[in-house]
């Protein structure tokens, strides 16, 4: 099968033009020579099945990040059929530094000039037949986002392909030709075929910055526009997930329980208080966190993400991080993995290690569901908010506190250096389509995790036969009974320990698992929980629940991206010595001051 | 004219480069990013608390620390 590599400097919309290309129907593959995961997709081509795999973005071959050096190692490894060179045609006159270095390579390329629509609106005019004759390389103009030039330059892939790539420098770095001669070269490219007015216009992202970046109001409306999102996921969010919530207990009862009467009732147990209730409480949260992630990824689309990283950089600087560390840890809200990836751009090992020790306080998308669930059974509607909002705190507070405290033993002076992108807003398809990865993503992971958990909670908790369900002498009772002298202190009951493990794996199980645990769904098992706790155990858990490891997913990322196991032990083994300090501390105070 | 620091222009303030004396790594960065010699750059605007300073040549803006920025030499025109 032939091989498409997409190329490019990072924001030129590679990935807009990947998934335009793919549909939705991408994988996340492992490749020779390199260790890190890319995204791949495979399309039919004329009459041929085509795969295309979007590499990182990369300002130079030369580059020493990580993500230059995966992408120069793919391309030693796994030579493309054809390179498909994206550039951002507003920035044509400095990215074509990256196209004169690949086309040393002698690969077989098309290059498309992306963003042809801000281009034009800049006054930047293009004449792509002069550049195709100075290059001796097809160019087309294309908008990756609207779909204009779209047509015509899978055309020209399509032609492209018919010719077998000439070969593939066996050292790449040492084939570049030195600067001078690429500046000279460049600027005879540009002369004839490319021309951008004086001055830009003041436009609509200069105004929005003016008050985005203001000295003073900057900050107060960055928090202020993180506030308005939780606000608007809830206020959009908490209704539809009631309405899951009664769709599912109206199913059981209208179809399911029917459904299962034949079995045996331990069968029947199984299904029924394990599966479906388990499912049906983590299905709830879906409309969350569908909303959770399309609001984040707007606010990433965007670019503001670049601006709170200038708001940010002077105070994370003092943390020993800078404001892409700062990027990463709002990334982290959604979901620690994605963020402990996008790591890869730091290119000091020690700044990227601190980083990524930090990224897994990030208060996750997956414990959200569980604080939320938790301050909905125990706390008043009118404190609920406030609970969460001091979780968030808390969250930031032991990022701060861990980068404080290994600052010292992981120093670095890594320049900051970061491209500002014009704002820009997502189109209704792309957010549909990210809406709907995210379901996606969701069912996946409940596929593979969070049944195979529930059910694991009910054998647990039902076994051995002899046992009365979920009391002492269960497997889960013995270990809960076992654990108990550890989470005793931190007032965290054996029912508790035992959705603690189980969070281990993933925190989209802890409240699956409680649910099977009291053998209760819903609203019945927040009743349940508030009679059994009062609300100092109920936050010492979720304090306990924040800051100990996220799940089995960031401990792989963290090994797999640290390349160090001893890393990965080091951060579960911190995390869990800070999660019990603090919930101790806190428990104890509060029992102290007479709670 | 003499050369100053990139990171003394004033926010509004037009100058052109005339060297980047930074290590390896970084010089290549900045290259990619468009800082060439005899490249105009402006300087837009600079963060609260001795933050990064952001500047723009041609259709590129750029965000970088003051560190940086010292190492840069521009000329007021
Ligand atoms: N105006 C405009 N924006 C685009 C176009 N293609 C991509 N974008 C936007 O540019 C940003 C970066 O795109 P992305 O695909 O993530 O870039 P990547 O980093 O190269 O993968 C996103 O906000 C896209 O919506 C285009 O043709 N026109």
């Amino acid at each position: 099968m032939k091989r498409i590599a997409l190329l490019g400097m990072p924001n030129t919309g590679k990935s807009t033009l990947f998934n335009r290309m793919t549909g939705a129907a991408a994988r996340v593959g492992n490749w020779p020579g390199i260790t890190v995961e890319l995204l791949a997709g495979k399309i039919l081509l004329g009459s041929d099945m085509i795969e295309i795999v979007d590499l990182p973005g990369i300002y130079d071959l030369h580059g020493f990040s990580e993500d230059e050096q995966v992408v120069r190692h793919f391309l030693h490894d796994n030579v493309p059929d054809l390179a498909l060179i994206v550039l951002n045609a507003t920035q044509i006159e400095r990215q074509l530094s990256l196209l004169l270095q690949l086309k040393q390579l002698n690969l077989n390329m098309v290059v498309l000039l992306n963003m042809a629509d801000e281009a034009k609106k800049f006054g930047i005019t293009i004449d792509t037949a002069k550049m195709t004759e100075a290059l001796g390389i097809p160019i087309f103009l294309l908008s990756a986002k609207y779909g204009n030039g779209y047509h015509e330059a899978m055309q020209a892939i399509t032609r492209a392909l018919r010719y077998t790539t000439p070969g593939m420098a066996e050292n790449l770095r040492d084939q570049l030709k030195p600067d001078e001669q690429m500046e000279s070269e460049m600027a005879r490219v540009l002369q004839h075929s490319v021309q951008v007015p004086a001055r830009l216009p003041d436009n609509l992202t200069s105004q929005l910055d003016h008050v985005m970046l203001h000295p003073w109001l900057g900050l107060p409306i960055f928090f202020g526009i993180m506030y308005l999102l939780f606000q608007g996921i809830f206020f959009f969010g908490q209704p539809l997930q009631g309405a899951v919530n009664e769709l599912f207990g109206w199913l059981r009862d209208a179809a399911v329980e029917p459904l299962l009467s034949g079995l045996p009732a331990a069968l029947q147990g199984l299904l029924l208080d394990g599966v479906y209730n388990g499912i049906a409480t983590v299905t709830a949260f879906v409309p969350l966190i569908v909303l959770f992630f399309l609001f984040m990824a707007i606010v990433e689309d965007t670019g503001y993400l670049s601006r709170a990283a200038f708001l940010m950089d002077a105070l994370m600087a003092k943390m020993g991080l800078d404001g892409r560390s700062f990027v990463m840890l709002l990334m982290g809200f959604g979901c620690n993995v994605p963020a402990l990836m996008g790591t890869r751009v730091m290119r000091s090992r020690s700044l990227r290690l601190l980083t990524m020790l930090v990224i897994p306080f990030s208060l996750c998308s997956a414990r959200l569901q569980v604080f939320v669930f938790i301050t909905a059974a125990l706390f008043s509607p009118k404190a609920a908010p406030l609970v969460l909002f001091s979780l968030y705190l808390f969250s930031f507070a032991s990022a701060i506190l861990t980068a404080l405290l290994f600052k010292r033993r992981l120093p670095n002076n890594e320049p900051f250096v970061l491209e500002l992108p014009p704002y820009r807003f997502p189109t209704m398809r792309q957010m549909v389509l990210r809406g709907w990865h995210e379901v996606y993503h969701f069912i996946h992971r409940a596929a593979k995790f969070i049944v195979a958990g529930v059910v694991l909670v009910w054998l647990l908790t039902h076994l051995p036969p002899s046992a009365a369900p979920a009391s002492a002498d269960t497997w889960a009772g013995i270990i809960g009974a076992w654990l108990h002298p550890l989470f005793e202190p931190i007032g965290i009951t054996p029912e508790l320990t035992i959705a603690l493990i189980f969070g281990f794996v993933a925190k989209e199980i802890v409240i699956g698992s409680l649910a099977v645990i009291y053998g209760l769904g819903g609203d019945a098992l927040s009743h349940a929980l508030a009679q059994q706790l009062d609300w100092v155990q109920a936050y010492s858990f979720m304090l306990f629940t924040l800051i100990y490891t996220p799940c089995l997913s960031t401990i792989a990322t963290l090994r797999s991206e640290s390349k160090r196991t001893s890393f990965m032990w080091f951060s579960i083994a911190w995390s869990l010595v800070l999660a019990w300090a603090v919930s101790f501390l806190f428990y104890q105070g509060a029992r102290m001051l007479g709670y | 004219m003499p050369a100053v620091a990139l990171s003394t222009l004033a926010p509004g303030e037009v100058a052109v480069i005339v060297a980047i004396h930074t290590e390896e790594p970084l010089h290549q960065r900045l290259l990619a990013m468009g800082f060439r010699t005899g490249k105009q750059i402006e300087l837009i605007r600079r963060a609260r608390f001795s933050g990064p300073l952001q500047v723009r040549i041609g259709t590129t803006d750029i965000l970088l620390r003051r560190n940086e920025a010292a190492k840069i030499s521009v000329r007021r025109p």
